[in-house]
């Protein structure tokens, strides 16, 4: 099956204002550059992102909220983005905050055709407002629903036609949750391999996960904080 | 009076041979370097790693090995990688055995609040209220008043709650102090050169002191 486009604008056609997307990266690690780029051109509006952060000012995600293509965001944790902040703030930008792990489990539920789960997190606090609270074993759960989306924009390592994915370092994070649960996923990978030369035990999403897969270009993996050790 | 290190340090002594441990963003990153001696214990990051190493040295810096903080770090021999839903499963599942977070309010029944100042700093909770929700062990780490000199250990929490009823153990630049589900903060350490009655000041929830309370041994 060769599920390969060209380039990043090939890839995301059909994407329209107003849409759901969910992009895949934790802080600027394993984002898809090269779709984010590509959809800032493109130009659609009114966008509603499932992303666990919003990128900083000038990277990543933070460059559709520059050119307010974003109406809503859906996020776990928003720091070090100041036109976000300044955007939901003033009521630009709907914002709609949710703990880590229960999004990473919408995502996979949205993606495994499970409609809703109990969680303890977010309990008594105001995560819960408005939610189903149910006691299993003592202590109580709060109901939280599946997310999907209409288009999921990830980033692998590597990938073949078929839409076969591996993941490098921490740059996996949301991807393969997020690859499962959009209608129409995007793989960009760093090196696009021929069928075969990826070994199927170590395949970390198959591409039965995965519509369009294209090979990415000038990765800038640009690091949000650089910490090091001094030699001694 | 202890510093950021110090609480870190006095924090460390709670790690035990086998532990599997999550450490928060600021003061409780630093408790990995302080692991005492004979102690083998393996490092969770809620993006997706165990067996978490030091930062790298200058010039071996992988933009796709990072932290929770997103810092960059390295992985030591036997560590693993996993997708977001994995990691939080550790979490949920209860196969962590401590984790380790900062606070701008805890309350004397074991609340915490630590992201959303309301109208001010809303950065999201991150993977906080997974933590607080599931963990058996929850340490907080945290100066024990703020900047304008108020108390952060509190009768109920001001602040937009993470969690309820689920810190188990504070320790701060002045004090160790557990969590009792029904009475408030006890005391259980005093820091170095710190007296009861300054702990007292600085403390504005409940807080009591059964005899003669020990300092640190650090």
């Amino acid at each position: 099956m060769n599920k390969i486009v060209k380039n990043a604008q090939e890839a995301i056609r059909g994407i329209n204002d107003g849409m759901t997307l969910m992009v895949g990266g934790f802080g600027l690690c394993g984002i898809p550059e090269n779709c984010i780029s590509a959809l800032v051109k493109l130009g659609a509006r009114n966008l509603t992102c499932i992303s666990n952060n919003a990128g900083v000012d000038d990277f990543g995600l933070g460059l559709l909220l520059q050119n307010k293509q974003i109406k809503k965001m859906i996020s776990s944790y928003v720091g070090e983005n100041e036109e976000f902040e300044r955007q939901m703030l003033s009521g630009e930008l709907e914002v709609d905050l949710i703990p880590q792990g229960s999004l990473a489990e919408r995502c996979r539920a949205g993606g495994a055709g499970i409609p809703a789960f109990f969680t303890p997190a977010g309990y008594g606090t105001e995560v819960a407002d408005g939610k189903e609270v149910r006691v299993f074993n003592g202590k109580p759960h709060i109901l939280e629903s599946a997310l999907t989306a209409d288009f999921a924009l990830v980033k692998a390592w590597k990938g073949d036609q078929n839409g076969n994915l591996i993941f490098k370092g921490t740059a996996r994070n949301f991807n393969p949750v997020m690859a499962m649960a959009g209608k129409i996923t995007i793989a960009e990978v760093e090196h696009l391999v021929e069928p075969g030369q990826l070994d199927p035990n170590f395949i970390h999403i198959p591409g039965i996960f995965v519509q369009r897969i294209f090979e990415g270009v000038h990765y800038e993996k640009r690091i949000e904080q650089r910490t090091v050790r001094q030699r001694i | 009076m202890l510093d950021r290190n110090g609480i870190a340090r006095r924090i460390a002594q709670e790690l035990r041979n086998g532990w599997y441990v999550n450490l928060g963003i600021g003061i409780p990153t630093l408790v990995a370097n302080y692991i005492p001696e004979g102690i083998s214990v393996e490092f969770q990051s809620e993006n997706g790693l165990l067996g978490m190493g030091p930062f790298p040295y200058e010039g071996e810096e992988d933009a796709d090995l990072i932290n929770a903080g997103k810092q960059t770090v390295t992985m030591l021999p036997g560590g693993s990688i996993f997708d977001s839903s994995m990691s939080f499963a550790m979490i949920r599942g209860q196969h962590i055995q401590l984790t380790v977070l900062g606070a701008m309010e805890v309350a004397d029944n074991g609340d915490i609040a630590n992201w959303k100042i309301p109208g001010k700093m809303v950065k999201g909770m991150g993977g906080a209220m997974d933590l607080v929700a599931s963990a058996d062990r929850i340490i907080v780490a945290m100066s024990h008043t703020n900047r304008k000199g108020h108390s952060k250990l509190l009768p109920a929490c001001s602040l937009p709650l993470t969690g309820v009823k689920c810190v188990k153990r504070v320790v701060t630049n002045l004090a160790v102090l557990d969590v009792t589900p029904n009475d408030g903060f006890m005391l259980v350490e005093r820091a170095p050169g710190v007296s009861i009655r300054e702990i007292q000041d600085a403390t504005a929830g409940r807080l009591i002191v059964n005899g003669d309370i020990p300092e640190m041994k650090m």
